[in-house]
């Protein structure tokens, strides 16, 4: 049995009076996929937060386990450790790609900015490597020296995940990558992240309300609602035969095409 | 505690009161005992507009003594509207010494240059600094700008060096061109010629920095290192000029374009002013040189 890479435990957040998160603890394994699903509100993107460290949790604790098998509350990191992991072993993939990428800067630059971040000081490496990760998302090669500002949706999405996994993470958060998208740029990109997460063995956390692209993408689903999770389990069994209320509201409701 | 020129003169010496001064001493001490650092300071009004050197001259005021003698550049001319007026200044305010003769001056106001002649443990140079924050163009949250420097966390910076080459083919950044100082702190040298950085680097005059509007003072010591930032393979280079100063056929300074009529004619000559005249006393004459 493989120890747990992230673990969760008694995680809560109040807005105010309102309750985002209660209580939530789960273990995430190395490799493995987990889809929180839920409605707007439900306190999916509150829990991300939390479990990133950009926001603090009101109770509760977020631990990893780093590259050398120890596992560490994040909370007890100094903000140069937290900040060093976030930007190598760790990789955020937002629904806004503007809030992911430095719209200014060129595809290049956004995908060796963690490598120049490393002290990678050599420019024909740095761009060796962004053109090879530009075409491993499938950018052609000649739109290196364009920024972000002048690619699609699907493009801006897929250069984020260039971006974050240019330094090979080990944990991938990602919050609605795919919503915004038209149906065929949105199957194109799960592909993309289905084919990426197997070949690199990556572990993600995703946050969706389309339980489609849960069923697609993740080993594991984790329901949401109210700030409290409602169901867990395997991904086809919660999806095929849910055992709560809500979850078989949530199930029935996704229209057939 | 107040100084005043003589009992008719309204102003305090060097027209800041005492306590202002003191203020931007210790500031001053902050920033030369962290060097590159950049050290907030409560920027006093000043009978002139933001970005013609607020900074600086408060810097300089708060520096000043009796026996200093003062020398004010613009772009490396003393002539110029800024240079004479803030040297007018403190001839009115301070009563001291004033001169365009860089061996001569024991504090020198700059704004944009860097003088030819090497400068020595006994004199002071003030720079005047419109945006202190090197990163400022990359990342926008100052909150966020002071994390990376407390962090050392510097990868934004070669980011922009990146863009550059990824745009012209070579580090096109000419001026502002960022430096690491004393193996810590990237500072922003203020928007001298990067012809200008190498002076920076083990230079015996004591640098310091003065940012008006955004309230900040950075210094760096007598003989400090001071490297430019660059990549492995493409490493920092100044200007070359293809000919010499046209008044004083001087090599290996940095030179201005002029224009000399509407058919085109133009020609190269020194940007420091005291420099290229002292070379013509001696003697030296350019091809262009009367």
């Amino acid at each position: 049995m493989s120890e747990p890479l992230l673990q969760a435990r008694g995680l809560s957040k109040r807005y105010g009076a309102r309750i985002a998160c209660a209580d939530i603890s789960f273990d995430l394994d190395p490799g493995e996929v987990l889809a929180i699903v839920g409605e707007s509100g439900s306190g999916k993107s509150t829990l991300l937060s939390l479990l990133s460290t950009e926001l603090a949790p009101e109770t509760g604790s977020v631990s990893y386990r780093m590259r050398d098998g120890v596992l560490r509350d994040l909370a007890s990191l100094s903000e140069a450790e937290r900040r060093a992991l976030m930007r190598t072993d760790w990789g955020f993939v937002r629904q806004d790609a503007t809030q992911g990428l430095r719209m200014a800067v060129s595809a290049g630059g956004n995908v060796g900015e963690r490598l120049m971040g490393l002290g990678d000081r050599h420019y024909g490496r740095i761009r060796a490597r962004a053109l090879d990760w530009l075409d491993r998302v499938e950018i052609a090669a000649d739109r290196i020296d364009d920024p972000p500002t002048r690619f699609s949706g699907g493009m801006r999405q897929r250069l984020q995940i260039a971006r974050n996994l240019v330094t090979t993470p080990r944990l991938v958060l990602m919050d609605e990558p795919t919503s915004g998208l038209d149906v065929s740029v949105q199957a194109r990109l799960l592909d993309l992240i289905r084919r990426l997460v197997a070949e690199l063995g990556l572990a993600v956390v995703i946050v969706t309300h389309d339980l489609a692209v849960a069923r697609l993408l993740s080993h594991r689903v984790m329901v949401m609602r109210g700030g409290r999770v409602v169901e867990t389990g395997l991904t086809d069994q919660v999806l095929d035969d849910p055992a709560d209320a809500y979850t078989q509201l949530l199930v029935s409701s996704v229209l057939a095409a | 505690m107040s100084e005043m020129r003589g009992p008719e003169s309204p102003y305090n010496f060097a027209y800041l009161d005492e306590g202002t001064k003191r203020m931007i001493r210790r500031a001053l001490l902050k920033a030369v005992a962290v060097p590159g650092y950049q050290v907030p300071f409560a920027s006093r009004e000043m009978p002139m507009p933001y970005g013609w050197g607020t900074g600086g001259v408060q810097v300089t005021a708060a520096i000043l003594g009796r026996s200093d003698v003062l020398k004010v550049i613009d772009q490396g001319a003393d002539d110029t509207t800024n240079a004479v007026s803030i040297r007018r200044f403190f001839a009115k305010t301070a009563g001291v010494a004033t001169t365009t003769r860089t061996a001569d001056a024991t504090v020198i106001q700059t704004r944009h240059r860097i003088p030819e002649t090497a400068l020595t443990e006994a004199q002071t140079l003030v720079y005047q600094v419109p945006i202190p924050e090197p990163l400022r163009f990359l990342e926008p949250r100052e909150t966020e700008t002071r994390q990376l420097h407390a962090l050392g966390e510097y990868g934004l910076m070669h980011v922009k060096l990146y863009e550059d080459i990824s745009r012209h083919g070579h580090i096109a950044t000419t001026y502002a061109y960022p430096v690491e100082v004393a193996g810590r702190y990237v500072m922003d040298p203020s928007p001298t010629p990067k012809f200008d950085n190498p002076k920076m680097d083990d230079c015996p005059a004591l640098q310091l920095f003065g940012a008006g509007r955004e309230r900040r003072i950075y210094a760096v010591p007598p003989y400090t290192r001071v490297r430019s930032l660059d990549f492995e393979d493409h490493p920092f280079r100044v200007q070359r000029f293809d000919c010499p100063c046209g008044l004083c056929g001087a090599e290996g300074v940095y030179l201005d374009e002029m224009l000399l009529d509407d058919t085109g004619r133009r020609m190269f000559i020194c940007s420091d002013t005291d420099h290229c005249e002292e070379r013509r006393a001696a003697g030296h004459v350019g091809t262009e040189g009367a």
